[in-house]
Order: C-alpha cells, then structure tokens, then sequence
C-alpha cells in the first residue's frame, strides 16, 4: 500500500480524487517527496484526527450511492495470533471496500465453514506458529478444510498470503498447507502464494497489488476512477509498529530475589501523550537495538568503515553503518535462507559445502549469529551495502502487557525475561530483553507501539469465572487482568495458576497476589516450584491435582486462560486438560477433543504462548 | 491465680489457654502454600516447639522493592541437656544445617545447637531427623523450662558426669507433657485427649509458666554457666572428688529494656542447700511458685526475678519449704575464679578433653578456616562426646589416649584453634545473633564484635596486656542474650552502629557491670577504652582483674544489686 500512497503508483488527478488541480499537484509534489515512514505516519494522523474522521464517512457513502456494487463478493479469512495478519485482512477490506467490492473479513475459525463452499472470491492469509501449527483462531477451520467433511471448491477463486519467520524449521507452513488444500479441493488460484518472512510489509505489499489487478481484470468496470487518498490503515492510532512511540521508561526492577537462575525486569513505561491505548490481554512491541560490542566486532570482521553511510529503505533513508547494523537489520539469527544468501557472496568452499547440506545447516545455525558465520567463513571481500540487501528487519519483540490501563492511566508495565545463554564457546544475549535488562535504566526510553490481541480477552460478563494458566512471564498478562477485574468490581471468580523454579527467588509479583487473595479477589491460586522439591512439579501438576474443581469450573462456564513458554508448558497444559475432560467428564477421547474445541470456538479457551 | 496478678492477663496468655495444649493452627499455617511465613499467633506457640519465625532483614528493603515477601525462615533451637551430644548427634545437625539451614550452626550461650535459615516447607523433616537420633527442640524456647545448663569442665570428668545426669534428669522431667508436639511433627497418631488438665500438664497446666525460665549448675571452681544469671542456679559442693549437694540460688537474669528502670538485669541469690536427690522436687517447686505468683498481664515484668524483687528473698524461702514439706540445709562454702572456658588439651580421670575456641559459637566453612568440616571429620572418628560450652565454644571430650593422636591429627590438618594464638580478650568475648536473623536486634553483634576486638587488641598489645584475660561480651539490644550485663566489659545495642557500654563487671560473673557510656560508635569506645586500659597495664594490683580495677581506681561505681543498675549512672 506504501507505494501506492506515494504516487508513484498512481498520479492524483481532479478525476480520480476529490481534489482541485492546485491541491492534486501540491500533494503529489509532497507525497513523492516523501520516506516511507513519513507517509506512514501522515495517513495515521490525517486517519486518526478528527477532521477527517468526521468527514471521510459522508465522502465514502456518497461514493458508494454512485457505484452499483460489483457481484462477486470477496471473502477474506485470516488465522493470526499476534495480530499482524488480522492488521493486513483489515486494511486489505478497507481498500476493496474503498473500490466498492463487496466484502466480508473474519477469523477462520469464527467463519461458519458450511458457508465455504458458497464463497466465490476467498483470500487467506494466516501465520504460523507452534512448530508449524495454525495459529489458535485458525484451527477448527484448519481442521475441517483437511478433514472429509471438507467441500469440493470448484468455481471458487483464492490466493494465499502466508507470514512467519524463516528462522523456523517449518516456514510458512501452515499458508503453504492452505495454499494447496485449496487447490485440491478444485479452487482455482488467481494469484501465487506469497510467503513473508519478519519482515514482510513490502512481500505482503506486493501480493496484495497482484491480487487487486487480478480482481480488477475480471471486475467490469475499472475501479481506479474510484481510488482513494484515504490511507488503508485507517483508524489506526497515529503511532504504529511503522512509527513507534518513544516512551520514557518510569520504573525497572528485578523481580527476582538474589541467588535466583532468572532474571525478570518489572518495567514501567510512560504513555503520556501518545494517544496509545491498550487492553488486558494486548501487546506491546519494542523495537531493540544490537549490542554495540557485537555490532562493531561484526563491522571489524567483514573489514567494513562504521562510519560510512548506506541506504536502508526502498526509498533512499540514509544511516551510518553502525546505526544500520545497530537499529535496523538483524544480526545475531541465522536462517537457512540467508546462509544461502550469504554463500553467493562468497566463494568460500567450506560455507559453500555447509549450505549444501540440509542437516548441516540446521545444526550450524542453532545457537550463532552473523560474527559467527563472519569468523568461520572469512577472509571477506563483500561490499557493506551489498551485504545489507540480503539481511531481515531487526524484527519488534512482543511483550504481553501486564497492567490495566484503568488502574495505571497513561502507564504500561512489562514483564521481561531476559535470555541469556552459552553456546559454541560464547555467552550470548537476548537482544530486546538484555537490552531492557541491562540498557534501560529509567528515564531513558524505548520505541513501542501497541499490539492489539482480540484473541486473548476477558470474558465479556463481569460475572464469569476465569481460570488462567501462566508459567513464568507467563503471568503478565493475569495481572492486568486482575488490576482490570478490581477496578471493574467484577464479581467473577479468578483462579490463577502460577509455575516457576524456586519459590524464595522466583514467585512474581508475590506480594500483589497475596494481597488480592486477602482481598478476595483472587479466589484460588495454585503454585508449583519445580525445583523445591525432589520431584519436579509443574502447573500442569496441579492443574491435574485439581481435575475435580477446575472440572466443575469448566461445565459452569468458566473461561481458561494459557499464557507462556509454548513448547516446555502450553502443549502440557492442553494435554492435561484433554485428561481432565476425559476421566471427569468420563468421556471418549474424541469427546474431550470436541469438548476443548468447543471451549475455543466459544473464546473460553484462550492463549498467548511465545 | 488472678488474686495475685496486678492486672487483666496478656493475649499470650489467651493464646496459650485457646491453644489446645500448644496446637494453634499450626498444622494448617504449615500447609499454606503462598507465604513462607504463619500467622504471628501460630508463631508465637511454635516458640514452645524451639523455633522462631524470622526474616532475613539484609534482604527485607530489597525484596520489599522486589515485590517480594521478606525471606522468611525459621531458627531451630535444639537441647542439648548440660551442651552435650554424641558424634552422631554432630553429625546428624551438621547435615541438616547444610540440607535445610543456611550452612551453619550456632552454639548458643545456653549450649544448645541453632540452625538458621530453614524454610517453612522443611521443618518437619528437619526436627524429625533431629528427633531421631534422640535430641528435640521442644520447649528449647517458650513460656517454660529452657535448655539445663551445666557446666562443660573437663577437669573432673566424674563429677561432670553425675552434675551432667542431673541436668538431663530434670530437662526431663520439666519437659511439657502435651501430645501436640508429636501430632504436629512426628506424625504421631492424634488421639482425642480423654486426660484432664491435670493429666495433660501436671505442672504447667494450660497457661504453662508466665515467662520463659531457667536452670544452670555450676562446678566451682569454673562459673562458665553464669549461675547468678539464672532464673534457678545450682552450684555443685564437692569434696574430695565426691559431689555433696548443691547449693540453690535464685532470680537471676539479663534481660531489660532501654529506658524502662522496672526492667533491670539482676544476680541470681544463693538460698541454701540441697542434696543430689532433692534437685528434681526443688527445682519442680521452684517453679511452680513461678508458675502461681509470676506476672501475667505485664510480660516486661514476668520473669522470676521480679517476682522476688516484688517480694523478698525471705517470701521464696518460706513459700519453697511450704511446698517440698521440707526446708533447704545451710548454704555451703564454694568459690569460683572464672566464668570463661580453658583452652587446649587437659586430661582428666585418663580421658583427654580438646576445649576449641569458636568465635561467636557460629560453626561454619571460611576460605581459610574450614571449621565446619573439620568438625564433621573428627565427629566421623570420634568414640567421645562433644560439650557445647556456655560460653559458646565447643569440647572434644572423653577421647581416650589412644585415640588423642587421631583427634589431634585432624585438629591440625585443619588449623582448627584453640585460641591461645588469639587474645586473651578474644578468648573470652562473646557475642549474640543479632542481625541479620533476630527480629530484635538494634544493632549488630555477631558480626560485629570480632572486628571491634581486632582494633582493641592493636591498643592491648600497645599497652601489653594480649594476654590479660578480660571478659567482653555484645549483645544487639537489651535482652542481653550473650549476658553482657555480667562482663567486664559489656556493650549492647542501641542503633546500628551505636551502643550502650557498660564496665566493672566480675571477672567470675559475680558482678553486674555499670552503664558507662551511652550510645557510642566504634570510635568513641577505642578512645575511652585506650586510656582505661594503659592505666590498668600500669596501676593495677597483683592479680587484679580490669573489671575489679575500674571499681578501686574509682572510674565505675559497683552495682550491689539488679536494683541499682540503673542509678547513679557514670556519665
Ligand atoms: C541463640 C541465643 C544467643 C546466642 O548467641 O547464643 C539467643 C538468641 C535469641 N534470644 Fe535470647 N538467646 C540466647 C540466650 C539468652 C540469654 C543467656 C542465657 O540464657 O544464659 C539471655 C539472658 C538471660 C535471661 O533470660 O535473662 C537471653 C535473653 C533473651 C530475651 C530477654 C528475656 C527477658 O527476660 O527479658 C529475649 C526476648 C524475650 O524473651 O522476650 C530473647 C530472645 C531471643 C531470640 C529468640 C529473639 C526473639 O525472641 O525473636 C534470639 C534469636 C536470635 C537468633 O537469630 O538466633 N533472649 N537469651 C541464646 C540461645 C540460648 C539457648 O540455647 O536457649
Ligand atoms: C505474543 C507474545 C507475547 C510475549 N510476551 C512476553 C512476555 O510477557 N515476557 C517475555 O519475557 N517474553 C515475552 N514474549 C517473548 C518475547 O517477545 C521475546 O521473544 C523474548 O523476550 C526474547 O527476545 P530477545 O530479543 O531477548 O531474544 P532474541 O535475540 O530474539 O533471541 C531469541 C532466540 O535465541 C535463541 N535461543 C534462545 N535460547 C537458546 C539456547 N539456549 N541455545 C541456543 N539458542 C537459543 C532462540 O533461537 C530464540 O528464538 C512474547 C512473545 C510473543 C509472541
Ligand atoms: C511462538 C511462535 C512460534 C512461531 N512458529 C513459527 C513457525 O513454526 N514457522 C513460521 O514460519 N513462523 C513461526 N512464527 C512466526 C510468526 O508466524 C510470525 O511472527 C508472524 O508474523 C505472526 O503473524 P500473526 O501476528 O498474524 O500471528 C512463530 C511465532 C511465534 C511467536
Ligand atoms: S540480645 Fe537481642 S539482638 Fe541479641 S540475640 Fe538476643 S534478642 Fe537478638
């Protein structure tokens, strides 16, 4: 969409925008003079201010009276956990409703799928999480497209877009599953799959053009006549992931006491002014910097000038090297990709022969980083500039919230792990949470934006119960509910569980649940330090310990909760809860299946796993 | 009881009636599974099965900010009738120490083991473990009968036997009767109590006593027990090798509170004698005076001493022989000369005892002096007994000849000391807990004193008198637990960093010494130690003791009784 805000796409003309010759020139002048970001922002903010949404509306439907609507309706369907491919469904109904498609847009799984045969024009996108799994609120609809039941297509047209994360073994899986499940139940694709790394707003930006011409092509009448100056991301908040907001950081503790193996920041971030807002269960993203020390070892390696600048936007933002390298590209992941990519810089036989073998690849670049292939791999001969090209978006880290925005107006906390480990010889660093670990002393500040999650929500009724599940930081986003539960005088029941190593060093925020389980408001908590005790115990355990009631819970219409580490507790919790539906409930295992499955088509099984 | 109590009773002694013979809710506390801490009523009973709940209060700012609750843990106290224990026994508290503790012991001035640090979680298995190999930590602390002292001599090992089977005869038999103790950690069988109250606390009843109490016996002529700091002291008369009787002195302690003159430390006062068998029912019939005439309402005013000074000596004689249908014989003559420990090697009666200096009674590894294994090692070989010393320091006692060599050989592979490289000063001092795991402490103790001594010893070696013996002793506030009140040279903590001094005790503990300078830092007390020392090293008499000698030359005016301690203060 960047582009073709940009006009470098379209030319605005009297005809094709509201506007007189004198404005269409200034604003084509303005907007070819602009960087990326910039426009970004601008159409955040001519979205977001009152003006325009006060007026946009009477322009659209005067539009809309004009055009007879087309007959194909279009049926975009996104699977998404993180929000990014719901982001990109939303603006993409925007522009086609902007060019008077009729459309429709939901999660796979709140799609009634009796209605798929029925849809003409589908369009997917979905990420991939897990290891190569749907995202939760794709499953029941990944489920039925590869089950029997699932209906021939022909006559339906589709294209898929995928995102994920090439460091990943299965990438993209679950689109590319989709992309040819379509087509083997006889739908036709009007345009290629296109699979999105970190990255991937320019590769989502380019499908979606394609889609748009194919869709063009056999509309009637052309559409451009109708194009819009209204931005796609409409209604966004004027800060975005594009154009984070820098917020002061108020407060950073260690929540951790001392001879604890952890190391979990309390950070307290301000708001003011921003206009962010935020819900329990949201996001936020920072955006991190590279250590210096890496980034300027790396520079030494390759033998490159710090100093010198380079490019690092499509549409020319220059940055000093270092900057680059500090802020923008990421350097400590490897991925298959860019291995390969690297080996053509080069003609290094023995990075050659590594990237030739699969399994060789996947073990080298577990646990290394850039300095690492810049050290096994050299002596270098490649251009800074050249090198860049091929290197991903420093990607934003998420972080479940962990404050209630009722509780703490213009505040938002976090609560941060901070990676460290050893591998091939070297103790290496998170980048964001050793940032926000050791680079972040209060009153310093860091770019964020906020990262609505409709998938991990309170129920709606103050009166239901919740039960929820978080190991470690996994309990963030249960304290935001709790803050969020106190100030609404919920009279719902709140049951927590709550997993960590040791219970002298690692119990968070100990003192604010005791306080609310005085105050009544926490009902129930269940701990489990798994090193306490010569056998190990997880929340899981207890969780099991507790079938009966959490049972009980259950059949009354309580909503449950999963929040952390997703392949060492998530899967185990659900395998749990599988057992508990099973014996309690004393039903087949097909039953418990349906059963849970049940719960998530009704939102009362919800997760947030990283 | 209520006719004799000047007041309504204290909570502690509702908690104690509602308690159910020492159950409280502890049961429940135990299993609470989101605080390392139980309520403080719960707390306040467990006293009564030897352990305190504390925090560590290093950490309390720290956590606090954290958003964590303090460190709570909890000290166990475990008797050691007379400061004895087997090898095994040793070895038994040195594994738990470093299992559930904080990796130490400490050897209390009571001669009784401490661990430090243990979490709530591991409390029953830890005094189960002590349990088995037949120690207990009951009514090391409460409302009752604490730990009997006797005093560690190594010199007459027969007598030391017989005064050591006394002590234990009547730990014994002053122990409290309920069953709680066994439901709650032993996991005994509960069974519904049919006994009456009678059959359930024969002495103490459900109120038991209305303080903590306690019984030492000295053998003359070592006062290492401090007999005259003891609510109930006994003093062994021995001729030619036999041991007589003893003599009975009472209402001593230490215990005050700053700036309160109705609470005052005060010498315990000889009565008259008894013999060997009579010490049980003496001792029972003591304390059940205690028991109907002690202060109920004002815990600050509860122990045995105020109830004698509110009385008179000539009410407890009286009351005493009402109640054995007998009265006590004639005191006899005895003499102390110390009240310290005596270093090294001796032999006595063909067995060899090792008396080892242990700073402070805190066992424990340091870089360069690993005690605690030491300790572990020679109690792996050791056929003897271990004596816990009053004044915390540890005896290898009853080592037979031909294992002296053995023993020795360990002592020096692992430096182990007895002392004689120190001062005589460092030899004799001794400190309490105090921080970082008393709930009561003001100031530092522990830690502390060791320094302190350091930078005293520059000034004795200038004024020649390392190897004078001078008792000093520290206490982190008022309660006095290292019986500060009874040294030549006493300190108790006010502030961090700030306390009380107090000179011209008796060298014997025969004195109480005399408020001198309050609250004073680190370095006003070397600038009024230095001159009072170099006038000692060059005025003093033959003989004569620093304490004795600040009283002659006129600089402390001397303390006759608890009753003065607080008048005519030298400032
Ligand atoms: C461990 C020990 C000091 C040491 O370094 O060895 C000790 C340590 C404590 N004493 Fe003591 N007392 C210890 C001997 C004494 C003595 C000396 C003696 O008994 O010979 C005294 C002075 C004599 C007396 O009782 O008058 C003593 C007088 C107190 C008092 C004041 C009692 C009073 O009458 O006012 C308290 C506070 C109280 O009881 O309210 C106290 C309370 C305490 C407590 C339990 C603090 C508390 O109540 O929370 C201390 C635990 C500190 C810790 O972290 O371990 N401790 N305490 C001694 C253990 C003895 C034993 O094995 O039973
Ligand atoms: C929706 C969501 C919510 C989240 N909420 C939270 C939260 O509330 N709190 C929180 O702390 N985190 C949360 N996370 C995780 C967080 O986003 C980051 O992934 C995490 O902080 C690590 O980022 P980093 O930049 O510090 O580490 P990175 O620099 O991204 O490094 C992480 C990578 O290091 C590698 N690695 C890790 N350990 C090892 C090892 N032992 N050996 C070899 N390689 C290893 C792995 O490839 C891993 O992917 C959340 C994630 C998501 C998606
Ligand atoms: C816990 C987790 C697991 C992931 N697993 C995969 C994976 O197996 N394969 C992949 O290609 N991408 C994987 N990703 C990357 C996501 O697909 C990528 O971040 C995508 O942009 C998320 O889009 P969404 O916000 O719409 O869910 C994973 C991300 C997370 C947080
Ligand atoms: S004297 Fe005070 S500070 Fe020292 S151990 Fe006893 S109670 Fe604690």
């Amino acid at each position: 969409m960047d582009d073709r805000q940009g006009g470098n796409a379209v030319q605005l003309e009297v005809m094709n925008s509201p506007f007189d010759e004198k404005q269409a020139r200034l604003l084509n002048e303005l907007l070819a003079s602009m960087t990326e970001t910039q426009k970004i922002w601008l159409s955040g903010y001519l979205a977001s201010s009152p003006v325009l949404s006060t007026k946009a509306p009477e322009g659209e439907t005067k539009e809309r009276e004009e055009t007879e609507t087309k007959k194909r309706t279009i049926t975009i369907l996104y699977g998404s956990h993180t929000g990014n491919c719901e982001e990109l469904a939303e603006q993409l109904s925007q522009t086609l409703k902007n060019r008077d498609f009729q459309v429709t847009v939901s999660s796979m799984d709140d799609f009634k799928t009796k209605n798929l045969k029925k849809t003409e024009d589908l369009l997917v996108l979905t990420s991939t999480h897990g290891d190569g799994d749907p995202p939760d609120n794709a499953m029941t609809f990944y489920e039925f497209l590869f089950s029997k039941r699932a209906p021939q297509l022909d006559g339906v047209r589709y294209s898929v877009l995928a995102l994920g994360d090439s460091s990943y073994e299965f990438y993209c899986q679950t689109g590319k599953d989709i992309d040819l499940r379509l087509e083997e139940l006889g739908a036709e694709r009007i345009h290629d799959r296109v699979d999105c790394d970190l990255d991937f707003e320019e590769p989502a930006d380019l499908w979606k053009e394609g889609v748009l011409k194919k869709l063009d092509e056999q509309s009637a009448s052309s559409s451009d006549r109708k194009e819009q100056v209204t931005p796609d991301t409409a209604a966004g908040p004027v800060y975005s992931k594009a154009n984070p907001f820098r917020a002061e950081i108020l407060e950073n503790i260690n929540l951790n006491g001392r001879g604890s193996n952890k190391e979990t920041r309390h950070i307290e971030l301000d708001l003011e002014g921003s206009g962010l807002d935020y819900e329990p269960g949201d996001s936020l993203g920072i955006l991190p910097e590279n250590e210096a020390s890496l980034t300027d070892e790396l520079i030494e390696e390759m033998g490159w000038d710090k100093e010198m600048s380079v490019t690092i936007t499509r549409d020319g933002e220059i940055r000093s090297l270092r900057e680059a390298l500090l802020s923008v590209y990421e350097t400590t992941v490897l991925t298959k990709p860019l291995l390969e990519k690297v080996s053509d810089l080069t003609d290094n036989e023995e990075l050659k022969a590594l990237v030739a073998d699969q399994e060789a690849v996947k073990s080298y670049i577990y646990g290394r980083d850039l300095l690492d292939v810049a050290r096994d791999f050299g002596p270098w001969d490649v251009s800074a500039e050249s090198f860049l090209q091929i290197l991903r978006k420093l990607p934003a880290r998420l972080y479940s919230i962990a404050s209630s925005s009722a509780a703490n107006p213009d505040e938002v906390h976090l609560t941060i792990g901070a990676l460290r480990y050893e591998a091939n010889g070297r103790s290496r660093n998170g980048v964001c949470s050793v940032q926000c670990a050791e680079r972040a002393e209060p009153g310093s500040s860091l770019p964020v934006f906020v990262q609505k999650n409709r998938n991990f929500r309170l129920p709606e009724h103050g009166s239901s119960n919740v039960i929820m599940i978080g190991a470690g930081t996994g309990v963030a986003p249960y304290r935001a509910f709790l803050e969020e539960r106190e100030e609404r005088e919920d009279e719902g029941e709140n049951w927590l569980f709550f997993g960590e190593q040791y219970f002298v060093t690692d119990f968070l925020y100990q003192t604010e649940w005791q306080r609310w389980k005085k105050d009544g408001l926490l009902s129930r908590m269940d701990v489990a330090f798994s090193r306490d005790t010569d056998k190990k115990v997880y929340v899981q355990d207890r969780l099991w310990e507790q079938r009966e009631e959490v049972f009980r819970w259950l059949e009354e219409g309580a909503y449950l909760y999963v929040c952390g580490d997703e392949s060492r507790m998530a899967k185990d919790v659900e395998q749990t809860l599988q057992a508990i539906v099973e014996t309690v409930g004393n039903v087949s295992t097909e039953e418990a299946t349906d059963y849970i499955k049940g719960l998530r088509t009704q939102k009362r099984y919800q997760r947030d796993v990283y | 009881m209520s006719d004799k109590q000047p007041g309504p009773p204290s909570e502690m002694e509702q908690l104690k009636e509602n308690s159910d013979y020492l159950r409280g809710s502890l049961e429940e506390s135990f299993r609470e599974p989101l605080t390392a801490s139980i309520p403080e009523g719960d707390a306040k009973i467990l006293k009564f099965h030897g352990s305190y709940m504390q925090d560590d209060r290093d950490l309390r700012l720290e956590r606090k900010q954290q958003k964590l609750e303090p460190a709570y843990q909890f000290m166990t106290r475990v008797r050691a009738p007379g400061g004895v224990a087997t090898p095994e026994q040793w070895l038994v508290m040195d594994d738990i120490a470093n299992k559930y503790g904080n990796g130490t012991l400490k050897l209390t001035t009571r001669q009784a083991f401490q661990t430090h640090g243990v979490l709530k979680w591991h409390m029953k298995s830890q005094i189960q473990e002590i349990n088995e190999v037949l120690m207990d930590t009951l009514a090391a602390c409460g409302d009752v009968n604490r730990n009997v002292m006797a005093g560690a001599n190594p010199y007459q090992s027969k007598v030391h036997r017989e005064v050591y089977e006394w002590s234990k005869e009547l730990s014994d038999y002053l122990s409290p009767r309920t069953n709680a103790y066994h439901e709650l950690w032993l996991d005994e069988e509960k069974i519904v109590d049919t006994r009456t109250e009678e059959e359930i606390e024969p002495m103490y009843g459900k109120w038991y006593l209305p303080r903590k109490f306690k019984i030492g016996i000295a053998v003359p002529p070592s006062n290492d027990v401090d007999v005259y700091s003891q609510d109930l002291g006994f003093i062994a008369v021995v001729e030619n090798d036999e041991l007589q009787g003893f003599n009975v002195a009472v209402g001593g302690g230490m215990g005050m509170t700053h700036g309160n003159t109705d609470t005052y430390p005060q010498l315990a006062r000889v009565i008259g004698f008894c013999k060997p068998e009579e010490i049980v029912d003496v001792a029972e019939k003591i304390i059940t005076i205690q028991r109907d005439y002690g202060n109920r309402s004002d815990r600050k005013n509860a122990r045995f001493k105020y109830t004698i000074d509110k009385r008179g000596l000539p009410w407890v004689e009286e009351e005493l022989e009402k109640r054995l249908g007998y009265g006590l014989d004639k005191e006899r003559d005895y003499h102390f000369d110390h009240n310290g420990d005596r270093y090294g090697w001796t032999e006595g009666d063909g067995e060899w005892h090792f008396t080892l200096f242990v700073q402070n009674g805190r066992i424990k590894d340091e870089e360069n002096y690993p005690l605690m294994t030491g300790l572990r090692e020679i109690a792996r070989v050791h056929e003897g007994e271990f004596r816990l010393s009053p004044n915390q320091n540890l005896v290898i006692a009853r080592v037979q000849a031909e294992k002296k060599e053995e023993i020795e050989a360990l002592i020096q592979q692992y430096g182990l000391t007895d002392g004689k490289s120190h001062s005589a000063l460092r030899r004799n001092s001794m400190a309490c807990v105090a921080m970082p795991t008393c709930g009561l402490a003001m100031a530092e103790s522990e830690r502390y004193l060791p320094t302190l001594v350091d930078k005293l010893e520059d000034i004795l070696d200038e004024a020649g008198l390392r190897e004078e013996e001078i008792v000093i002793r520290m206490s982190g506030c008022p309660n006095g637990c290292s019986r500060p009140a009874l040294a030549e040279i006493g300190f108790i903590g006010k502030a961090p960093g700030k306390y009380n001094m107090y000179l011209g005790g008796g060298f014997t503990g025969n004195r109480l010494n005399r408020l001198y300078k309050e609250s004073i830092g680190e370095e006003e007390i070397l600038e009024t130690l230095r001159p009072l020392f170099f006038q000692y090293a060059k005025d003093r008499e033959e003989g004569e003791h620093f304490g004795d000698f600040l009283i002659r030359s006129g600089h402390v005016k001397a303390v006759e009784s608890g009753l003065d301690f607080h008048s005519e203060v030298n400032l």
